[in-house]
């Protein structure tokens, strides 16, 4: 391409010599970046696998050793770890299953022209852009079990919603949902948008049910966004750290990063943290590839 | 082509326009119940059933900044008098403001605040910088192996905090970066260039190369096109990607709790350690809620026609 913008050019005003040539452009505009990534993402990544495989421990001062595979022979057989998974599964069935139901719910009613339309839409959309860690701290405000207006709306008593091992994890699935069903809603609309009108014209001229042209239009046209709706929030939710850590002390609530968290930095357990790091780290490069996969089948269309 | 339209459609319709203004009733509360518990009087705060309608006063948000302590016996009325009408809404409240010499003390949160502010400047004048010109590579010009490379810069977007934060601390505790701004700093511009890149990269490939070919043929060099042609065009762009990299940056929480602890601390993990046990003062904790929220919420309106975009790095515009 370079060289066929040069071809275009008037040879007699010797562009070419003019400044840098494109490939000097190009490389240094983009090699800083790659480098900078490299050095602060990867290179941190290379660092932690080497301590993956020793019994180092951040807060001793004891001389580090070589144990193998150990630290991941004793992460793949501990059961507690198998429970935080499944509870980090739970969670994110839970609140991603919410958010895809009620994000795409709004994005059906909002679907329509009517007054304020913009405004409104802007103001649903304002729990995801605020930051969980506050987010989860008011809503302890709200699920307080004494004096907060959940119960009381919901005349519960003084019910502990944050602190009964069986509803936490629900209560902070809640928060969550209603933190990112917009982001699931602004997709949808943008799907539901984009539906051209002759489709449902046509449906309503052959006498098609509502059931009928939702199932045989709608969804299909407005699947791709979804889809890619729900593979990056199972991404995120699979990774939840701050709403959980702020909203629950409870062990019912203790997702795989907190415990990651709890390891690392409380127990200073640092080997095999770094080794439970490098599991987790699969599992999100694993969902990550799905999801790029995705989103450049959604640009090509 | 007329669309049938059945009375039954039209009843439908308001229906779902009820449901509208019933979810954002019922989306809007809890943003609503935090402002207001932010202009309570402490003792109206906790109360059951929960108090709507008050008196509104800012004595949560005078509280938020001063250092304050509790008396042991009431403020005499010549001292009370002679203070300034915040520091009243202090004695009110059965505290005194702490001074030292004649000056007051300022609480923790100003100083976290700014910590957010700087952190997140900065960080997202860097992120943006440096993606601006990589976009601009990757939009025009070839390169072997592009698509690998734009997947590797947007994969480490995806790595969870926790995992990149463990080798971060040790490697930051060995060159003394640990609770510092530098530190925080470098790794926000980490997390937000990919998304930078791939943001501004959407932008770039929407301005025609044939601006730049133009300014070419005039004379221009490739280096002067960028600057004075593309750069101007790119303007929007590179504003909305700005203000996402700094919504990212001022909201993070991870990072900041693993990597500071004082004087660089954000307000994120600050704001939630204000609890502590006992009977919190939600007032005031409220307040510094709301004034950290404020931005974000007035950032949000400001980009409502690019959070589509925002929120799928660039790949879908609409």
């Amino acid at each position: 391409m370079a060289t066929a913008v040069m071809n275009r050019l008037d040879p007699r005003s010797r562009a070419a010599a003019r400044g840098w040539s494109d490939l000097t452009i190009r490389n240094v505009f983009i090699i800083p970046t790659i480098v900078f990534l490299i050095v602060f993402n990867i290179f941190p990544l290379i660092y932690s696998l080497g301590y993956s495989f020793t019994d180092f421990s951040a807060a001793s001062n004891e001389p580090v050793q070589f144990v193998g595979l150990q630290n991941y022979r004793d992460l793949l057989t501990d059961e507690n770890i198998w429970s935080n998974f499944v509870i980090t599964a739970k969670y994110v069935i839970v609140s991603v299953a919410g958010q895809m139901l009620v994000g795409f719910g709004l994005a059906l009613l909002l679907n329509r022209s009517f007054a304020f339309k913009g405004l409104v839409t802007t103001l649903l959309l304002l729990p995801m852009m605020m930051s969980a860690a506050v987010v989860g701290l008011f809503w302890r405000l709200l699920y307080s079990p004494s004096w907060g207006p959940i119960n009381y709306i919901f005349g519960l008593g003084d019910f502990a919603w944050l602190s009964d091992p069986d509803t936490a994890l629900y209560a902070v699935a809640i928060t969550d949902i209603w933190m990112w069903a917009p982001f699931v809603m602004l997709l949808s609309l943008a799907g539901l948008s984009a539906v051209p009108k002759h489709l449902y014209e046509a449906a309503a001229i052959d006498r098609a049910g509502s059931w009928y042209t939702f199932t045989r239009i709608t969804l299909p046209l407005v699947s791709p966004l979804l889809m890619i709706a729900l593979i990056f929030r199972t991404m995120e939710a699979f990774k939840t750290f701050d709403i959980a850590y702020i909203m629950s002390t409870q062990p019912t609530t203790e997702l795989i990063s907190i415990r990651l968290y709890k390891q690392a930095f409380q127990q200073w357990d640092t080997g095999k943290s770094c080794a439970l790091a490098y599991i987790v780290l699969i599992m999100v490069l694993a969902i990550t590839n799905m999801y790029v996969k995705y989103l450049n089948r959604a640009k090509e269309r | 082509m007329a669309v049938v339209s059945s009375p039954r459609k039209a009843v439908f319709n308001r229906l779902a326009i009820v449901g509208v203004l019933i979810a954002t009733i019922v989306f809007l509360a809890p943003i609503y119940w935090i402002a207001s518990t932010a202009f309570k009087p402490r003792e109206l705060a906790t109360t059951v059933p929960p108090t709507v309608f008050f008196t509104p006063e800012i004595t949560p948000f005078i509280k938020l900044f001063v250092k304050r302590v509790q008396m042991t016996k009431p403020v005499d009325k010549a001292t009370y008098d002679a203070a300034p009408w915040w520091e009243q809404r202090i004695y009110d409240g059965g505290e005194r403001v702490l001074r030292t010499g004649g000056a007051v003390q300022l609480s923790a949160y100003p100083d976290r605040f700014m910590n957010s502010l700087i952190v997140a400047v900065i960080s997202t004048i860097l992120a943006v910088g440096f993606g601006t010109f990589t976009a601009y590579g990757f939009s025009r010009f070839k390169m072997a192996g592009e698509a690998d490379l734009l997947f590797f810069i947007l994969s480490t977007r995806m790595l969870p905090p926790i995992v990149v934060a463990i080798p971060m601390f040790l490697m930051y505790r060995a060159v003394g970066l640990n609770d510092t701004h530098v530190g925080l700093i470098i790794l926000y511009v980490a997390f937000n260039l990919s998304f930078s890149v791939w943001l501004m990269k959407g932008f770039m490939d929407e301005i025609p190369k044939e601006y730049e070919e133009a300014a070419l043929v005039d004379g221009y060099s490739r280096m002067q096109a960028f600057f004075k042609i593309v750069l101007p065009e790119a303007a929007t762009g590179i504003a909305a990607t700005a203000v996402f990299c700094f919504i990212t940056a001022w909201n993070e929480y991870a990072f900041a709790l693993m990597l500071t602890n004082r004087r660089a601390q954000t307000a994120p993990p600050f704001i939630p350690s204000q609890l502590g046990s006992g009977l919190p003062d939600w007032t005031t904790i409220a307040a510094g809620t709301v004034l950290f929220l404020l931005p974000v919420a007035i950032f949000t309106f400001v980009l409502r026609k690019h959070l589509l975009r925002g929120v799928t790095f660039g790949a879908i515009r609409k």
